[in-house]
């Protein structure tokens, strides 16, 4: 079996009361792809946000390519360590890129930090072609940009850094399906070629099973259920799980409310 | 009885590195009081922009042509004061709520705003903010309204502009990719009371996706944008199952299934252009399996075929085949 290289044990996060992640084990295998799938507002970017050192786990350990990270780093050589080894795209593109800074000009910063040496421009034009951004397009800065070509640059940029993983946040929601397939295909070629890991956060299931091969579902900050994705898409065991897969538009679904149990007796 | 909102010859230009550059070319859309429409296409074609031309929330430096008009007035020309009027009328929600929140201000005091300048006390506001949280599916509402923007995850910020929405009771609701940050039961919740608005109150949608699905499930006609133009329009539920339009043709053989693990999508092959950038004749020649010589010509008008709309030269010769025709271009290109 491939080795393990990202892994979390008894992950939890405190905001004052609220526990917004409790008690969460994860394990991604070197070429292996997790989805992360389940409630808005169950923990998901907070359990990113402590891989990547963003913010500090409350307790519980995290571990990748063999090295603790659930300390904050203490130096800017451990930092570029770190992010040579886990790549984040987030949520929202326009929060994380620099408004300043072209797409062009965010990718060659990326490029020399973690590649060294001058292959700047050209490499930088390279990426943006694969994930079908123009030359025009890579001189613009971020707010002329539609958000589909943002979500595109960012990922291009976390994948700038050759990471060994790559955390997608809802990384291709803004995308429309062709362009969201053409990325789709990207990322399991680049899987397939460098054996590069996915943690694919996202609540559109169809493209979770595409891209991951397992999957774990949270709710309230909670794993509900594990296994593989397939597994869990074609007979979900939770009752959330199936909640959720019963939500997924289909020809002749209507939206409906969901009556919550703690709606039922109150007043209408 | 004429349409509640009517888009009319649209066309749109913003500063790019200095130039105007169309980004919207004779846009024509109608929605009635109570109908949703639904708005679908390439990322980059134009549909954020059609939402704000309406909303007039364009860039600054924009110059358009042609016409708005909400409910016989026409929009692009409204004067401050009418202006108001009319914001208080239609409402927009983006497609990425973080860059459009106040980022110090409590989540309280944003949705609040309104209904304090027109005289609600605090703790009445306050009540309808929490009692507009509950219906988008949240129900620690007076503790959310504490917050700051940054302690929200990113479908609870989307939720508490869904419901700032709610409050302002609009006759009409531009909405910018919605649910994309939503899990899909909370979607589901959200549509639902979208669709009571509109049966109960006659509010009209214009919403903006990528999922075709949905739109069949909850619009009633669906538009569907390629470079600046819009390409065809469709009765919702037809769209995906039986399209007019080798694009959107396209576009439903690219969607991924959640049902079956597919090696590979069937991406279309190409990169996907702007309105200026667009080709002489017809824009998506470059990329259709379908073109001929003819295509390239001059650009096809927006014709009427069966019940909807399309761009297309050879439209009425590929009824009924064009799936058959995009399987054998893929093949051929395999
Ligand atoms: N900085 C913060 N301060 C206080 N609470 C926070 C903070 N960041 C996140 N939270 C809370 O933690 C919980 C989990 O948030 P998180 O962003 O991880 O959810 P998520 O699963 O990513 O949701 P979504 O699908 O909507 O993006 C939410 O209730 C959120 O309000
Ligand atoms: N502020 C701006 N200045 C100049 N050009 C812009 C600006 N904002 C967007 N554009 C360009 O206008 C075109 C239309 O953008 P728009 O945001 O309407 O696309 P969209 O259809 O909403 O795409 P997506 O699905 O990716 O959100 C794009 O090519 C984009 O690059
Ligand atoms: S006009 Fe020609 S190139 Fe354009 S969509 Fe129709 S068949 Fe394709
Ligand atoms: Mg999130
Ligand atoms: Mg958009």
């Amino acid at each position: 079996m491939p080795d393990v290289v990202l892994e979390a044990r008894g992950l939890r996060k405190e905001y004052g009361e609220l526990v917004a992640v409790d008690d969460v084990d994860l394990e991604v295998r070197e070429g292996g792809s997790l989805a992360i799938v389940g409630e808005s507002g169950s923990g998901k970017t907070t359990i990113a946000k402590m891989i990547v050192g963003l913010t500090a786990p409350t307790a519980g350990s995290i571990v990748a390519c063999g090295r603790d990270r659930s300390a904050p780093s203490r130096s800017a050589r451990e930092r570029r360590r770190r992010g040579s080894e886990v790549q984040i795209v987030f949520q929202d593109p326009y929060s994380s890129l620099d408004p300043r800074q072209t797409a062009e000009q965010a990718l060659d910063e990326v490029l020399r930090l973690h590649r060294g040496g001058r292959q700047g421009g050209r490499a930088a034009r390279e990426l943006l072609d694969l994930v079908g951004l123009d030359e025009r397009q890579g001189r613009a800065l971020p707010r002329a940009l539609s958000g589909g070509q943002r979500q595109r640059i960012a990922i291009a940029r976390a994948l700038a850094a050759q990471p060994r993983v790559v955390i997608l946040d809802e990384s291709v929601a803004a995308l429309d399906v062709s362009i969201q397939a053409q990325i789709l295909n990207l990322l399991a070629d680049i899987r397939e070629e460098t054996g590069v890991s996915y943690v694919l956060i996202s609540h559109d299931l169809a493209v979770v099973r595409q891209i991951t091969d397992e999957a774990i579902v949270m709710h309230r900050g909670r794993v509900v259920e594990r296994g593989s994705t397939a597994q869990i898409l074609d007979a979900p065991q939770d009752e959330y799980t199936q909640l959720l897969r019963a939500s997924v538009p289909r020809p002749g679904w209507k939206p409906e409310r969901r009556r919550r149990p703690e709606d039922q007796g109150a007043p209408a | 009885m004429s349409a509640l909102l009517e888009i009319d010859g649209l066309t749109a230009r913003l500063q790019v590195e200095g130039e105007l550059r169309t980004v919207l070319h004779d846009v024509s859309l109608t929605i009635g009081a109570g109908e949703a429409l639904g708005l679908v296409g390439e990322s980059g074609s134009g549909k954020s922009m059609t939402a704000r031309a309406v909303g007039r929330l364009l860039p600054r430096g924009a110059q358009t042509s042609g016409a708005v008009r909400f409910d016989g007035r026409d929009v692009l020309t409204l004067g401050p004061a009418d202006l108001r009027r009319y914001r208080g009328e239609v409402a927009m929600i983006f497609q990425d709520p973080r860059a459009h929140v106040n980022p110090v201000r409590r989540i309280g005091d944003f949705m609040t705003e309104t209904l304090r300048l027109q005289g609600v006390t605090g703790a009445d506001a306050a009540k309808r903010a929490a009692g507009a949280l509950r219906d988008v599916g949240i129900d620690d509402g007076e503790r959310r309204l504490d917050q700051y923007p940054h302690e929200l995850s990113g479908g609870l910020l989307q939720r508490v502009m869904i419901a700032t929405m709610l409050l302002g009771e609009p006759r009409l609701v531009l909405a910018d990719e919605p649910t994309t940050a939503l899990d899909v039961t909370t979607q589901a919740e959200v549509m639902a009371i979208l669709d009571e608005l509109r049966h109960e109150r006659g509010m009209a949608l214009l919403f903006i996706t990528h999922d075709l699905e949905l739109a069949a499930a909850v619009c009633d006609r669906t538009a569907v944008m390629y470079a600046g133009q819009i390409v065809e329009t469709r009765a919702a539920s037809l769209l995906d199952r039986d399209p007019l339009h080798p694009y959107t043709a396209a576009l439903a053989a690219a969607r991924p299934d959640v049902a079956v693990s597919a090696r590979r999508l069937a991406a279309i092959p190409g990169r996907p252009v702007s309105a200026f950038e667009a080709p002489a004749g017809c824009a998506f020649a470059p990329r259709c399996v379908c073109v001929q010589e003819r295509c390239r010509e001059a650009r096809p008008p927006l014709d009427r075929l069966d019940d909807g709309q399309v761009r297309c030269r050879r439209a009425q010769e590929l009824r009924g085949r064009m799936a058959a025709a995009i399987r054998e271009g893929e093949a051929s290109r395999a």
